[in-house]
């Protein structure tokens, strides 16, 4: 059945946090755990979400929640599943819920740990595409051309260099039994995942892309938009691997002017035509693959 | 029931019998024997825990943070690097009060690479707020990986417990060892209880921040919690005698040091070779002593002044250094003097780096040298002063 | 469990845990003094669809039945339930 905001959990476990005005990383939390409800065990790595929902005696998770270390979700998410499991409890969740540098990054080692093992777990990234915590420096999935404090657009050098690292694929070949990507803009289509992951056995990861209105340079009422934008544009896309297989859940046929999407944004203000056309042939790559060899 | 055993593998027998829930481990020597041989008790079914492969030392710790946090007895073992690939964790467990139990047999830190014996890796990690105790032999070491959970997961203390053996020296060498029964070690050691977990009745959040008003509570608090350890220690150990007639002196243990005019203060397997120069000195006519320290937190401030207090001089023999300085030991028992104004002359030898020998005339040397000339820091054996 | 403000607000030593273990949803501050807007519903032109709900990052806005409530004490007036709104039925004031 699909999730509406009819027949969602009405409680809120993730409330009077102290997240910035518009933070997409905040409703992925809050989204994610109205689908797994009152049994979840979250792990949060010191980041934007521990941060903000943390803050002794200002305790914003009404479900049982912990703080890890910043390379240790996936690690401290395997010892809360067996623990909580050896007391004999069942139909918990243990869900992480880390940014992009605490998964791409400093967490990549502990996830493909625990994706080996096989570990009973949920592990949730929401992709605000930089170290926002800390101030917006370049992480693994910043996109090429973000401008950021450690990747400043000057004369010599305008913004990242890399392109995003593609966890997605990254966690599939582990063949994991679920992986998918998701977005913010589109919150069913997270919601649903989310408990279609809850429902599978072993490891899961979903990707979610979560705008930070400080960290992209856009308005606090901006974050939605923006957060669909990169999919009707291409630069992002909604998809599943299970089975061994990959299924692309949308295809918007014809995309949307992806120079809309990043000339709307901050961080891509100095990118200059052919640096777009960098971005749409990189954009087209992929889709042509996409449409080529997934279902 | 007596059976031959290698330090590793009387920890690994220990670890059977106190049946921790959750296993996470990552192979380093000279610790791998432990996890070896607590991965084959689960397969054979005689050790009930989870065993989980984690990619690396930090996840091992980490993991064993989650499980403690779930609410579940844990333990997790490491040596030397792999103990500082996990460093960030262990003042994350203690200030979480996870009472999560290591053994550290403890192992040269590079570079240069090497997997000998010494004890920089624990003693760098001194001030990360795990009690620290030094096994001497087999049996303690088996002893300990009972007694520490006691210690550890008791409510007024709270706090993990690194158990430290020497590389080799004692991982790996043979003795016999008495193995307790399982059922009175059940006696001994109840089921771990916690509210320091996870509840879906009542959920927690834990793990959280604390701005500058309340941190500093917390730190007190993890502080004071070592003052209690002390009884606790006392009690464990008085217990464990009770049930099963070995009886353990404490945070230091003392061999003829009540008349001693010269005492070696040592850690672990070197204060074997020490009691033994002790007799063969008394036996000339000079009044040696030694005195072990088992546990380096709680630190035995108290003993350790009451046993100097009447000596002529005394030296620290250790196998550390804290460079620039004096070794941490060393470092540690001026503290203690100075504490409590007793004013015995303290000299401080450095052995046994990198796994190198520390000899018979080694330890006689110490005796004989200490209380000529200023208090100084002399690395034995390399040919300099 | 939704997070709620408690009485208590203030701990002395002896009430600060020895552990990092507490309650969970402890709130002890508001977060409306973030606020230099304010979403206001004009129910005549609310559908109840629920769209201001889904997308609220702080999840402020209830529905009750059909009509979508706000928590002012925590509304950081980001204005997303005004954009997401189909039938522009909420402004910020």
């Amino acid at each position: 059945m699909a999730i509406t905001a009819k027949n969602l959990d009405k409680n809120e476990y993730f409330y009077g946090h102290k997240a910035c005005a518009g933070c997409g990383g905040s409703l992925a939390v809050r989204a994610a755990l109205k689908v797994l409800g009152e049994k979840s065990a979250a792990v949060l790595p010191a980041g934007c979400m521990s941060a903000v929902g943390f803050n002794f005696p200002q305790l914003c998770f009404g479900n049982n929640a912990i703080i890890s270390m910043f390379a240790g979700t996936a690690s401290m998410l395997t010892g809360v599943e067996a623990g909580l499991r050896r007391r004999g409890i069942k139909d918990f969740h243990a869900v992480g819920f880390a940014g992009d540098g605490g998964t791409a990054d400093i967490g990549i080692q502990a996830l493909s740990g625990a994706i080996d093992r096989g570990d009973d777990i949920i592990y949730i990234c929401y992709d605000n595409e930089a170290y926002m915590n800390t101030g917006i420096q370049k992480s693994g999935l910043t996109p090429f051309g973000a401008r950021t404090t450690t990747t400043p657009a000057g004369k010599n050098i305008r913004g990242n260099i890399r392109p995003k690292k593609n966890m997605f694929e990254i966690a599939a070949a582990h063949d994991i039994p679920y992986a998918a990507t998701a977005t913010i803009g589109y919150i069913n289509d997270f919601m649903e995942k989310v408990d279609k992951a809850s429902r599978i056995k072993g490891t899961k990861y979903i990707h979610v892309i979560a705008p930070c209105p400080t960290g992209w340079g856009i308005p606090v009422d901006a974050t939605v938009e923006a957060a669909r934008e990169i999919v009707d544009c291409g630069l992002w896309y909604l998809a599943e691997y299970e089975n061994g297989e990959f299924k692309i859940n949308r295809d918007p046929g014809e995309f949307t002017d992806p120079a809309e999407y990043l000339k709307k944004q901050g961080r891509f203000k100095h990118l200059t035509d052919e640096d777009v056309d960098v971005i749409i042939k990189s954009r087209d790559k992929k889709w042509e693959k996409i449409r080529r060899e997934w279902k | 029931m007596k059976r031959f055993l290698s330090g590793d593998e009387a920890f690994a027998e220990g670890i059977r019998l106190a049946c921790p829930d959750v296993i996470s481990a990552y192979p380093i020597t000279p610790q791998t024997v432990v996890v070896e041989r607590l991965s084959e008790m689960v397969e054979d079914g005689s050790l009930d825990s989870e065993f989980i492969h984690v990619e690396s030392e930090h996840s091992a710790l980490s993991c064993a943070i989650g499980a403690s946090a779930a609410g579940v007895r844990t333990f997790t073992a490491t040596s030397s690097q792999g103990l500082l690939y996990m460093a960030e964790g262990l003042p994350y467990a203690a200030g979480g009060r996870f009472p999560v139990v290591m053994m550290n047999a403890n192992r040269a830190t590079a570079l240069p690479w090497n997997i000998y014996g010494d004890q920089r890796d624990s003693l760098a990690l001194l001030d990360t707020g795990w009690i620290q105790e030094y096994a001497a032999d087999a049996q303690e070491a088996l002893d300990m990986a009972v007694m520490s959970y006691y210690i550890a997961e008791h409510r007024d203390v709270s706090t993990p417990f690194m158990v430290n053996l020497d590389g080799f020296v004692l991982t790996h060498t043979y003795e016999n060892v008495d193995i307790p029964d399982r059922e009175r070690v059940r006696e001994f050691l109840p089921p771990y209880e916690t509210e320091n977990c996870f509840d879906f009745e009542h959920p927690k959040n834990i793990g959280f921040s604390a701005g500058p008003e309340t941190n500093f509570i917390f730190k007190y608090k993890e502080h004071r919690a070592f003052e209690r350890a002390i009884h606790v220690i006392k009690e464990a150990e008085r217990r464990f005698g009770e049930l099963f007639g070995r009886k353990y002196t404490g945070l230091a243990e003392e061999y003829l040091t009540e008349d001693a005019d010269y005492v070696i203060i040592t850690l672990g397997t070197a204060a074997g070779l020490c009691r033994t120069i002790a007799d063969e000195l008394r036996r000339e006519g000079v009044k040696a002593g030694v005195l072990r320290i088992r546990y380096m937190r709680p630190f035995p401030n108290e003993e350790i002044a009451r046993a100097l207090k009447n000596a002529k001089a005394a030296a620290v023999l250790e196998k550390d250094i804290s460079f620039g300085n004096a070794g941490t030991v060393y470092v540690n028992v001026a503290a203690a003097l100075q504490w409590a104004g007793v004013s015995t002359p303290l000299y401080d030898f450095v052995g046994g780096l990198g796994g190198k020998d520390i000899t018979h005339a080694d330890i006689r040397n110490i005796y004989e040298s200490m209380g000529k000339g200023a208090p100084r820091v002399t690395f034995m054996g390399i040919g300099v002063e | 469990m939704k997070p709620y403000l408690r009485e208590k607000k203030s701990f002395a030593f002896e009430d600060i845990p020895e552990d990092t273990c507490f309650e969970a949803g402890y709130l002890v501050t508001v977060n409306s003094g973030w606020r230099s807007r304010t979403p206001q519903i004009d129910n005549e032109k609310c559908i109840g669809c629920g769209q201001c709900y889904l997308y609220c990052p702080d999840g402020v806005i209830a529905m009750d039945g059909k009509t979508p409530v706000i928590d002012y004490d925590f509304c950081k007036g980001c204005g997303i339930c005004a954009k997401i709104c189909p039938k522009s039925a909420i402004e910020l004031r």
